[in-house]
């Protein structure tokens, strides 16, 4: 069918209708549990909560309008320092642990797309990592890197995990890693099973070999699926903060990340800088997923567009 | 029209063999471990020995010791989990029905703007939530578990079943059309049941992290006969002080992973059989 | 825009939320004057950490037996502190009324009543000169009492008693001693690991940075609250744990230490001292294989530099929120609680120490629980951690400087100086 077609049909007012119907209950849940709080975040990102102390103690209640003061304030100083180096932190976990994911989930979905028989089991059996609650699967992978933990044992030498330097950075890596990659395997793993058999067979006929079978027609087929996993990967992946939490440990600068930082500062009561601190990771986000979408053409709709003009 | 394997030659099949094996050590060894914990006595708890000896259930035993509800906690992470799924699936199919199929203004900003909720640190919208929902009166409530649950489950649904929907050939639904059956009708009877494979695993990344919700499941219910089981966890306590039940939290994370396991392992082949039965072959 | 309401932040945003908030009840009407009368009688609840051995559900439902009309019911919140504390700010934050009684740890009270998140309690009604005083201090912000004290705490040198017996030693008094103890045993035994305390980046660290200090004669804040950090005393006490490490008396490990890792060191035999609280008592005399020391060990008052050292003080007191309803319920559950004889349960219990002075010289309970002197003394000379409103950033502040001295990034004179000033700024 033709993209001249497919516009001729939809574009009825008709559409448009069954369109708001259909779309209505997704944005009036996130309206009350995502929007609304974002406002009222945003809103207190403007504040500032008073400090003082009035003559007999009590902290003088209220808080006042600062303007952008609460975002200038993280630039300045020794605020500047400790954002810099979470936001060096965030994002090298995020590209290494996404890149990991990747390779990893990729290759797991085609090992399993290709296995006749157990691929009910393996694939069952890859949902263990991600079905381990992250709070408990925190904690174990703080006993296996403790000083006489498991991983100490195995390699037989005594690292100290747990304290500040890159042995920390690889301890969260590797146990997050470990937890998601079986998230990409699996939405992988489904698109794989919705590419026709016939695109095979006609590429078999060619003779192309399994190497090139796999970028030249695998790859393309699965991207829509594939970016769709990644995309929220990389959001997730952004904003982490459980695992280096309870793994290693709050304010230790090798793991600190931009919602430790924002949890932090709510933790200390100062509301204001830590909605900051949320919005500026938030606009963080939200700058990364646009590039990805224009670089790798992430956007469902776009890929799917190319794909009926063929 | 689900499977798409290439023929099967020896070698291929030494290699998946070994690939399967691979990817089974790498996503159960930890978990090994874990289970190997949970099965120590409270007192070996930190002997390092590959098999716990003596073999012991005092983990789980406490895990389900009578003060501690942990079973009405499951049931309450079933309910939870569960009508989260289903709401998530209904809502999120329908979005994505029409985000894959119907022609509209402001698509793409739409679709951005569902995928810019997941954006925001959760951490971050947990007081103002907290403060709407004890205005509304909804505390200690399923519903102020499960609302907050859909709000990050659906973008991810909604995202994912648009692609898989995508990648259906549009003239199937078109022939469906052509012999007499409604848009809904030539949904219902052709992209979903194609689309099962996607759905499927939509229902259970949705339903594991729901299952897995922690932060808010914690601030918003106060009331023990309503906490979850991820809740539950975090009150296990040892004996003394500072004594941390690190056995009974890892014989209640086995507890909680494998039911799971084993549903999805027993549903799976059903599920998907049930749904592409009325498919087109 | 000046002081901001819960309805206010709800009628902030979308019209939906407008709508609904005001169906809602809002949560303001709990909202008393603190100091005002502790009014309203009926259904309270009691926010808490632990209940190790269910003993405060015990006691709870012997309460309840006998108040028909103003049951207490428990909410138990998740086992670590931080967790506690915050979904304790965030009920205050949206002035809910769920919790009636809360269980603060000493540390937090006050933040708690400078904000106003907890009353002022009626000192008179309780019999507060029976009562161990640093606990009661505990429990007061500028002179006003806040919350009563339930648990104490206090840190003991645990030492090996066997080897020292085998060395012809005495328990150390000093660390001088402790040093040439440890020599004197690696004598025999190379392999061990002659102290260590908790030295992970957390509230731990504070405690043993506290302790090391009072026991060096310095103090981190003077008795007006004004920080006195950079001292020769603060160095020689920091230096003390700093010289450890290097030297190995104290096993480089021990950087990951909070309580249960140097519980499980020492119960293996790898320690020769360890500082610890008294909860390791019970738990390393079990005789049921999983310590190798039962039986082997006893306690100390901790070392100082010149003489005994002073501990830092720990435990829990109980508060009333602010927002709670049926106050004068809840203080009546909290004498109830801090009398002598659910003290006593408790005790027996949980092993807990109590706030009651005379627990501490009860035959009986000394027979069962023969550290109870020692922990009294060590109570006794304990030193209160800074009394700060903004505690978390004092306690991170000092976590930070304590950190960067023991893991050699900053030399120990540095770390004190940047103590220093951050504290002048926090506490001024």
């Amino acid at each position: 069918m033709t993209t001249v077609a497919r516009r001729a049909r939809g574009a009825t007012s008709g559409a448009g209708r069954l369109a708001a119907a259909l779309l209505s209950p997704t944005f009036i849940v996130l309206g009350l549990v995502v929007g609304y709080p974002l406002v009222a975040a945003l809103r207190e990102s403007v504040f500032r909560e008073g400090t003082d102390l009035d003559e007999s103690g009590f902290v003088v209640e209220g808080s006042r309008f600062v303007g952008l003061d609460n975002y200038t304030a993280i630039f300045a100083g020794e605020s500047a320092a400790r954002f810099w180096n979470a936001f060096g932190n965030t994002t090298l976990f995020t590209v290494i642990t996404v890149a990991l994911e990747v390779v990893i989930g990729v290759a797991m979905a085609l090992v399993m797309h290709h296995a006749i028989r157990w691929r009910g089991v393996v694939r069952a059996g890859i949902l263990v990592p991600w079905a381990v609650p992250t709070a408990v699967s925190a904690l174990l992978w703080r006993w296996i890197f403790q000083a006489d933990g498991v991983a100490n044992a195995v390699i037989g030498q005594q690292v100290l995990w747990t304290t500040e330097g890159w042995q920390a950075k690889f301890a969260v890596i590797l146990a997050d890693v470990w937890k998601t990659a079986p998230f990409v395997g699996l939405l992988v793993l489904a698109g794989l099973q919705i590419i026709p058999n016939d695109v095979y067979e006609a590429a078999r006929v060619d003779g192309a070999s399994p190497w090139r079978q796999f970028w030249r027609i695998t790859l393309p087929l699965v991207k829509p699926a594939l970016l769709v996993a990644v995309l929220f990967r990389v959001l997730d992946a952004l904003r982490m903060f459980d695992l280096p939490f309870v793994l290693i440990g709050s304010r230790k600068e090798s793991v600190e990340t931009l919602s430790m930082v924002a949890f932090d500062e709510a933790s200390s009561l100062r509301f204001g800088p830590a909605a900051a601190y949320a919005t500026i990771l938030f606009v963080y986000v939200a700058v990364t997923a646009l590039v990805f979408v224009r670089l790798l053409g992430a956007d469902v709709i776009g890929a799917a567009r190319e794909r009926a003009r063929k | 029209m689900t499977a798409t394997r290439p023929r099967a030659t020896l070698p291929r099949k030494v290699l998946t063999f070994a690939g399967l094996g691979l990817i089974l050590v790498y996503c159960l060894a930890p978990f090994y471990w874990m289970a190997v914990s949970a099965f120590r006595r409270p007192s070996d708890q930190f002997e390092l020995t590959a098999l716990p000896s003596p073999f012991s259930l005092d983990n789980l035993t406490a895990v389900f010791s009578p003060g501690v509800g942990f079973g009405r906690s499951l049931l309450n992470s079933l309910v939870v989990a569960g009508t989260t799924t289903v709401l998530t699936l209904v809502i999120g199919v329908s979005a994505a029905y029409a985000l894959a199929r119907l022609r509209f203004r402001f698509k793409n900003a739409v679709a951005a703007l569902i995928i810019a909720t997941s954006m925001f640190p959760g951490i971050s919208l947990l007081v103002p939530l907290l403060a709407l929902f004890t205005d509304i009166g909804w505390i200690n409530t399923y519903q102020s578990m499960i609302v907050p649950s859909l709000s990050f489950a659906l973008p991810l649904a909604v995202w994912n079943l648009t692609a898989f929907f995508r990648q259906m050939p549009e003239e199937l639904e078109q022939a469906a059309m052509i012999d007499g059956c409604t848009r809904g009708q030539a949904f219902r009877k052709v992209i979903l049941p194609l689309a099962a494979p996607g759905i499927f695993t939509t229902a259970i990344i949705t339903f594991i992290a729901a299952w897995n919700e922690f932060i808010i499941a914690l601030s918003m219910v106060n009331d023990s006969t309503m906490q979850t089981a991820t809740v539950a966890i975090s009150r296990f306590t040892g004996a003394y002080g500072f004594d941390q039940p690190f056995g009974t939290q890892m014989a209640a994370g086995v507890i909680v992973t494998v039911p799971l396991v084993v549903v999805v392992l027993l549903f799976q082949r059903r599920i998907i059989a049930g749904l592409t039965a009325g498919g087109v072959k | 825009m000046g002081v901001r309401t819960t309805a206010a932040r709800a009628t902030a945003a979308l019209g939906v939320a407008v709508l609904l908030a005001s169906c809602g009840s809002g949560g303001d009407q709990g909202g008393e004057q603190p100091g005002g009368a502790l009014e309203g009688r009926g259904e309270v609840t009691f926010a808490t950490g632990k209940d190790t051995s269910g003993n405060m559900q015990k006691l709870v439902d012997e309460w309840n037996a006998s108040h028909a009309n103003e049951q207490v019911r428990i909410i138990e919140l998740p086992e670590s502190a931080d967790a506690q504390r915050q979904q304790m700010v965030q009920n205050a934050q949206v002035k809910s009324d769920a919790y009636t009684i809360l269980n603060l740890d000493v540390v937090w009270t006050a933040e708690f009543a400078a904000n106003r998140w907890v009353v002022e309690l009626p000192a008179s009604q309780f019999d507060l000169d029976k009562f161990l005083q640093p606990a009661v201090k505990t429990a007061q912000y500028r002179d006003k009492l806040y919350a009563v004290p339930v648990y104490s705490d206090g840190g003991l040198l645990y030492y090996r008693k066997d080897l020292l017996d085998a060395a012809g030693l005495k328990p150390p008094k000093t660390w001088a001693e402790l040093t040439t103890a440890c020599q004197a045993v690696k004598a025999t035994q190379p392999a061990i690991g002659c102290y260590a305390g908790q030295f992970e980046k957390y509230e731990g660290l504070t405690v043993n940075f506290d302790e090391a200090v009072h026991s060096a004669g310095g103090d981190v804040v003077d008795s007006s609250g004004k920080p006195v950090v950079d001292s020769p005393e603060a160095k020689a006490g920091l230096d003390a744990l700093v010289t450890g490490f290097q030297q190995g008396i104290i096993p480089q490990k021990a950087i990951t230490y909070k309580e249960e890792e140097g519980r499980r060191a020492f119960q293996a035999g790898e320690l020769l001292f360890h500082r610890q609280w008294p909860y390791q008592w019970n738990l390393a005399g079990k005789t049921d294989g999983s310590s190798q020391v039962a039986g082997k060990f006893d306690v100390a008052p901790l070392p100082g530099l010149n003489g005994p050292g002073s501990s830092t003080l720990g435990g829990h007191n109980f508060a009333i929120s602010a927002f709670g309803k049926n106050k004068a319920t809840a203080l009546d559950f909290i004498k109830f609680f801090t009398s002598e004889s659910a003290q006593r349960s408790n005790l027996l219990a949980t092993s807990q120490a109590p706030t009651l002075a005379s627990l501490y010289d009860d035959a009986e309970l000394i027979k069962q629980f023969p550290y109870l002197p020692t922990l009294k003394e060590s109570i006794l000379s304990a030193k209160p951690r800074p009394q700060a409103v903004r505690y978390g950033d004092v306690t991170q502040a000092i976590q930070e400087a304590a950190y960067a001295a023991l893991t050699g990034e900053k030399p120990s004179d540095v770390a004190l100086k940047d103590l220093q000033s951050k504290l002048q700024e926090l506490l001024k």
